[in-house]
């Protein structure tokens, strides 16, 4: 503030000088600014700067990654968190990337059925994901019963069983953002001009190199900046795999997020954030990525 | 291909999404509906239905949800003074840096972008302990402001894009009718920008009301928690009434869905406008 006053104290000498604007009185405008932008800044630094400045002071003690690193489950969750990234992920950019030319059809009925396929995006995770545990439950859910009727077999333990109980998890994961992910692809193909595609059918192009020859190539940025900040907010999926398996059984199926939680929850901070400070040299390029494509696209 | 087999592909893809979206919602009806002793989903079709776990919800008269209208509305408070503050921050924000032109205005956007690319849970972590050393945690307003942060960046992000689709001349105009600031932005700048003020608003009505981490992470004391982390409660029993929970959940994921339906189109057009470009 004082910055401020000292501006609004110059001698009259400097409104006088034309061009020199920057040593002038505040104008209003100027003032109105930062009184405007004052409050997204305060959020910013008492919520984001401090804990992440506060978070490294205590995560880059070596204490704690010694710590981290003898826990029986840590190369697990890292197995798993490398695993959830890539299948989740894939699977659900490529079935996004798919869905979205489907809802892009005119039909009444794909119409309404993209209304109901976007609840899962609306609809809060937690009753959905103890829906599937309950559903997928190995003595009472209704998968297995199912599996009895028909094979008068005893169903597989689905969450007491590592890999699948991952990837039910993933599972979840992608039910439950899967619509956005397709709506934000539905919105770049409504972009492409429709002319391309009439030309390519005087052209004589089949549907499918019309995907290669039009779409794809318009798509194609879009795409990967969506599969980069997906990776990273899978990343930090901490309910479909707390909720569904609760990092069960004997710990085998937590991830970075899960795993993290679980040490703050158990008053090991210094543990907690390691658990996620190694996570970083995966998604530092990421975000460094990202950040110069979505701040050069703010441009253009 | 051929018309037919192409037209019989789409119902066969469309049936496989119906199915795919809707079992896990109809599976939670149908055991929300069953007798509370008997929470059995042996097939899809239910065979005793009551309405008597919606009963117990409504009147809190079980112990696992004695508390369930303080919890509502918990959830409901949080949720408005979120999308209240969310809008108030980032209104102001999106206003400083595009239409009064803030030196550094790149830069806050730029900082808020960067905020938008942490993953939720690991700033989670830190944001816990500092909470706790504001003084906040048990208090809805650790969540309401934990929610702000995450929600403002986003919001300021759509409404930027937004925001420099209005020409300037609007408000070179109403500068030169002698309108200040403040005059600009409430009778040209905001009556503009209501449909992604709704949008906006909408997003940060659902982000808080359907959080389940941060609640879980900041709020403890019975009374004080929300009804998503009310839920996770339930599993803390080996005998779950699952029945109830599924009674609760479904009744806690109603206004979010209602208010997705009554907001669908702007929530839709606004929150995509700013990713095609990229």
């Amino acid at each position: 503030m004082s910055s401020l006053q000292r501006e609004a104290l110059l001698p009259p000498r400097a409104i006088a000088a034309p061009g020199a604007a920057s040593r002038a009185p505040m104008s209003s405008e100027r003032f109105w600014a930062i009184a405007f932008v004052l409050p997204y800044m305060v959020v910013f630094a008492l919520f984001v700067v401090y804990p992440v400045f506060y978070g490294l002071r205590v995560g880059l003690n070596p204490v704690g990654y010694n710590k981290l690193i003898q826990d029986p489950v840590f190369f697990s969750t890292i197995w798993n968190t490398i695993l959830f990234l890539t299948i989740a992920v894939n699977l659900k950019m490529l079935a996004a990337l798919f869905l979205s030319g489907f809802f892009i059809r005119q039909e009444w009925w794909i119409r309404a059925l993209s209304v109901i396929f976007l609840i899962a995006w609306a609809m809060p995770s937690i009753p959905t994901i103890l829906s599937f545990r309950w559903m997928f439950n190995p003595e009472w859910g209704m998968v297995n019963a199912i599996i009895f009727d028909l094979f008068r077999i005893e169903g597989p333990g689905w969450l007491t069983e590592r890999h699948y109980g991952l990837g039910l998890a993933m599972m979840v994961h992608v039910w439950k953002s899967l619509p956005f992910w397709t709506l934000i692809l539905m919105a770049a193909r409504l972009s492409i001009p429709r002319d391309l595609y009439e030309a390519a059918s005087v052209d004589g192009a089949m549907p499918s190199q019309a995907f290669r020859y039009v779409t794809w190539p318009s798509l194609r940025g879009l795409f990967l900046t969506s599969m980069l900040l997906s990776t990273i907010w899978s990343l930090g999926d901490f309910n479909s795999v707390y909720l569904l398996t609760g990092g069960g059984p004997a710990d085998l199926t937590q991830v970075l997020a899960t795993l993290g939680i679980r040490y703050l929850r158990q008053d090991q901070l210094d543990v907690a954030l390691s658990a996620i400070i190694v996570a970083m040299p995966g998604i530092l390029p990421i975000i460094w990525y990202l950040m110069r494509r979505l701040s050069q696209a703010k441009a253009a | 291909m051929n018309p037919a087999l192409a037209s019989l592909t789409r119902y066969a893809v469309g049936l496989g999404v119906f199915v795919w979206t809707a079992l896990p919602i109809y599976h939670l009806l149908i055991i929300a509906l069953s007798p509370p002793q008997d929470a059995v989903a042996s097939g899809l079709v239910p065979k005793n239905v009551t309405l008597e776990n919606f009963t117990t919800v409504l009147t809190a008269s079980h112990n696992l949800v004695s508390h369930f209208w303080r919890q509502l509305a918990n959830s409901a408070f949080i949720a408005v003074m979120t999308s209240a503050l969310t809008l108030f921050v980032a209104v102001l924000a999106t206003f400083a840096i595009t239409r009064l032109k803030i030196p550094g205005g790149r830069t806050i956007t730029n900082i808020a972008l960067l905020t938008y690319l942490i993953p939720a849970a690991f700033l989670a972590i830190p944001m816990y302990k500092t909470m706790g050393q504001y003084g906040l945690t048990d208090s809805p307003w650790s969540m309401i402001l934990s929610m702000v942060t995450l929600a403002s960046p986003y919001a300021i992000w759509v409404m930027n894009q937004a925001s420099a689709k209005l020409p300037d001349e609007l408000d070179e105009a109403a500068k030169i009718d002698g309108a200040t600031p403040l005059q600009i932005l409430r009778h040209v700048y905001i009556p503009l920008m209501a449909p992604t003020l709704v949008a906006i608003g909408t997003y940060a009505l659902l982000l808080a009301w359907n959080e389940y981490l941060y609640a879980f992470l900041m709020l403890s004391t019975e009374r004080q928690l929300t009804l998503a982390v009310a839920l996770g409660v339930f599993l803390a029993f080996d005998d779950a009434p699952w029945s109830l929970l599924m009674a609760t959940g479904l009744i806690y994921a109603l206004p979010p869905t209602a208010v997705y339906y009554a907001f669908r189109r702007f929530l839709v057009a606004g929150l995509t406008e700013g990713s095609v470009k990229s």
